[in-house]
């Protein structure tokens, strides 16, 4: 009898060993990845548990190898993962756009460090949001999801499968050094109760020549054929047709790219978590968070309502596709934004963006080692506030 | 905006009713997809159809197996096979092989690509899955340079040849392939050229009855970015040069068979031996957990 | 010429395959390697062009063709292969019309 893949129960678990368990009780059966400080956990965990749940470990000699791997481990049928922190996950860049061009579903955790380059690897960051984003070359479409607790490394983890799963594509868990290495209580459920997704396939009585790999049937995703089936199907990182033949012309790359971007950004009202409270009504300000300093974030607005500001509080659960009807519609409601981020302004700039001049965007930042204390954002929160309050 | 044209699955069922099915050995081939890109007179076409000569020989259903390839003239191999194929990126091949192989172990999985693909940018990837003995069938097509972009060198490249990045004569030693795969762990290693067309299938045909990490080579001609240049004719006169000059040393050490611009190519099966494959250790260890484990 | 001393004693009871040579022209880029290599010498260009504009080759001598299949599997372009016609029995005839009787102090040769 293997091992069940749902350790069902209460645990107290750090985030990294509570992401590997989302994984696999989302029914990740193949794992390849690399050692990297803060993320190295998650393959320790793997390492040990995929063996006894009838999945695949494996190390491979590096991060390009670990993404390779797990695009075909996915076109086997398995759901796949890997971890990395910053470095690693730029190694990945490349292949990360393959996934995105061949619609391959798979998840690569990120669990963020100090950089730019080695950085400081044992200490937390978050400037890696923008990479998550637009780290490949050429246009995709992206979703990056940012736990900001063990039990929601597990939660998010698992819903992370189910977006690839559905809608083709490798999925972001985009968390932080803070958050994989704190220990928290994490609940996990039965396996009874936890709702799996899984890749469109091609009907069953549909004819193996009559099977078109790269058209969408419904909505914007084509059904996947697993390797083996006889359906014979080219899969190539080139711009192709429908038949997933390259075609070297800009019709083919019109079509394609654009339903790439499309079957996210058309679909975003299914893909989009945030976490809102206090969001009704005139507000004195708005702070945005997400990952571990959501966590400082929750405090001080509380905090500042005690003090009685109308604060609102958004958290961004899916870091992208970014909730920019919401930000432009509290622009409206809002005089300020205030956005801390353990970096030089990243989600910042997404604020502004969307908030279309109607409201100020105040960023805090720190550049990486540590994350804001409530006090910080409370003080900050007071400030502009009383700004727009005199 | 511009209006898109739409797509058509009648267009490629045109082409495919005109063309296809005209030789015996088209069933191998994906429908619509052939005249290939290759050039008059390269060796491709002829590894094209040796490989498809040899799963005919070992009696292996398409179905059965997957191709993966990476970027070069050699990759595109894949987008002509009738079977499961990926193209995917460069020097990236043998892992995505590798994910492919161990999430459908059944599978008889390929990887075609050429030696730049293979032992440039993919070299790292390529003594790992050696290493560790993954069951995977890797050919390997020599033409000495890295063709699809114009004929730069490569790590292949023998001393004193001209290529458009050692236009005064290629001054860095070269890489001895079947020296590489064999010093790094595979099980099988063998060289043969596009001229060895009968070798060349039953090397294909023995490698898919073998399990582990085996190792072709084969010299091909590439006239319009190695030939050329070196004023080694046409791919006919290529191939004719690897008649004369090709000795078959079955069993040769393999670190005594390097290639020189001029001079003998020794071909032949050099490496044919037995070690338990990744999956086999893999298998053993879960056995000792007392699980199931992956079959 | 083939030169042997004496008919070998089985002459007469050996089949050879003969196969008939197809060519699929618009299909040939004129590369030339079925020609060279055709063991038996049974192929040359031919004057005319395809669609591609190259020449393809041509069969000059139909009864020579042995259905080896080596043309088929070194064609690049799979525009060339061979079906067998019939297994043709070789007799003394036809040994004794493609070789010659060796003379005293000659050595056997293989032409």
């Amino acid at each position: 009898m293997a091992d069940s893949a749902v350790l069902t129960g209460e645990h107290f678990l750090i985030g990294d060993v509570a992401c590997a368990e989302g994984a696999l009780a989302a029914g990740c059966r193949f794992f390849a990845g690399y050692p990297i400080t803060p993320a190295t956990e998650v393959a320790e965990r793997m390492a040990r548990r995929m063996p006894r749940v009838g999945g695949v470990y494996i190390q491979m000699e590096d991060e390009m190898g670990s993404m390779a791997a797990i695009l075909g481990a996915s076109w086997g049928g398995l759901k796949s993962m890997t971890s990395t922190s910053g470095p690693g996950f730029s190694l990945m860049t490349e292949n990360i756009g393959l996934g995105m061009m061949t619609e391959t579903p798979c998840v690569i955790v990120n669990v963020m460090r100090g950089g730019p380059s080695t950085g400081l690897p044992t200490l937390v960051g978050q400037a890696d949001v923008m990479q998550a984003r637009w780290g490949s070359h050429g246009d995709y479409g992206s979703i990056s999801i940012s736990p900001s607790s063990p039990q929601e490394m597990f939660d998010l983890t698992f819903t992370a499968f189910n977006l690839a799963e559905t809608y083709r594509l490798p999925v972001v868990v985009l968390t932080d050094e803070i958050v994989g290495h704190m220990s928290e209580k994490v609940i996990i459920p039965k396996a009874l109760d936890i709702k799996l997704a899984k890749r469109p396939k091609p009907p069953a009585s549909l004819a193996r020549e009559d099977y078109v790999p790269f058209m969408a049937v419904d909505g914007l995703v084509p059904p996947m054929a697993t390797a083996g089936e006889g359906y014979n199907v080219h899969v190539t990182g080139l711009t192709h047709d429908e038949w997933g033949y390259p075609v070297m012309k800009d019709t083919a790359q019109e079509r394609l790219v654009r339903r790439l971007v499309d079957k996210i950004r058309l679909n975003v009202s299914d893909i989009i978590m945030t976490e809102e409270n206090g969001l009704d009504g005139q507000l004195d300000a708005v702070v945005v968070a997400y990952g571990c300093t959501a966590r400082s974030a929750r405090e001080a607005v509380e905090r500042a309502r005690q003090k009685g500001l109308a604060v609102g509080f958004l958290r961004l659960v899916t870091v992208w596709p970014f909730p920019e009807e919401k930000v432009r519609e509290l622009a409206a409601r809002t005089g300020v934004f205030i956005v801390p981020e353990i970096n030089y302004g990243q989600i910042a700039l997404e604020v502004e963006r969307c908030s279309g001049g109607r409201a100020e965007t105040v960023f805090m930042g720190l550049m990486g080692g540590t994350m804001h204390t409530p006090e910080e954002i409370l003080a900050v929160i007071e400030e502009f506030s009383s700004r727009r309050n005199p | 905006m511009r209006e898109l044209p739409g797509f058509d699955p009648a267009d490629l069922k045109a082409k495919v009713a005109e063309d296809h099915g005209l030789h015996p050995m088209d069933v191998y081939l994906k429908p619509g997809r052939i005249p290939h890109i290759w050039c008059a007179g390269c060796g491709l076409g002829v590894v094209l159809s040796c490989f498809a000569q040899g799963l005919k020989r070992a009696g292996l259903e398409p179905r059965e197996c997957a191709v993966v390839s990476g970027i070069g003239c050699t990759g595109r191999t894949a987008g002509y096979l009738n079977m499961d194929t990926y193209h995917t990126t460069h020097g990236r091949a043998i892992p995505f092989a590798t994910g492919l192989k161990l999430s459908k172990p059944d599978m008889s999985v390929h990887v075609i690509s050429g030696d730049g693909d293979l032992f440039a940018i993919g070299g790292n990837h390529m003594i790992h899955a050696a290493r560790r003995n993954i069951d995977l069938k890797v050919l390997c097509v020599n033409n000495f340079n890295y063709g699809m972009t114009g004929g730069q060198v490569a790590p292949t490249t023998p001393i004193d040849a001209r290529t458009t990045t050692s236009p005064y004569g290629n001054r860095e030693h070269p890489f001895n392939l079947p020296h590489m795969a064999h010093a790094a762990g595979a099980v099988y290693v063998a060289r043969w050229t596009s001229f060895h067309a009968r070798q060349l299938v039953v090397a294909i045909s023995e490698t898919l009855q073998k399990k582990g990490f085996t190792f072709i080579e084969v010299i091909a001609p590439c006239p319009t970015g190695y030939g050329r240049p070196n004023k080694l004719g046409s791919g006919l006169d290529e191939m004719k040069f690897y008649r004369e000059n090709s000795v078959v040393r079955h069993g040769a050490d393999p670190s005594e068979v390097d290639i020189g611009l001029k001079g003998r190519i020794a071909v032949g099966k050099f490496i044919d031996v037995d070690k338990p494959t990744f999956q086999d250790q893999y298998r053993a260890m879960v056995g000792t957990l007392g699980g199931k484990g992956k079959k | 010429m083939r030169k042997f001393w004496r008919l070998p004693l089985d002459a007469g009871s050996h089949t050879i395959p003969i196969g008939e040579v197809k060519i699929i022209k618009d299909r040939c880029k004129g590369c030339g390697f079925c020609i060279e290599f055709c063991p038996n010498k049974i192929l040359e260009f031919s004057p005319e062009f395809n669609a591609k504009g190259y020449h393809p080759p041509r069969v000059t001598s139909y009864d020579e063709c042995v259905n080896c299949d080596l043309c088929e599997i070194i064609c690049p372009e799979f525009a060339i292969f061979t079906v067998l016609v019939e297994k043709r029995l070789v007799t003394r005839e036809d040994i004794l019309k493609h070789t010659e009787r060796l003379q005293p102090g000659e050595k056997e040769s293989h032409g």
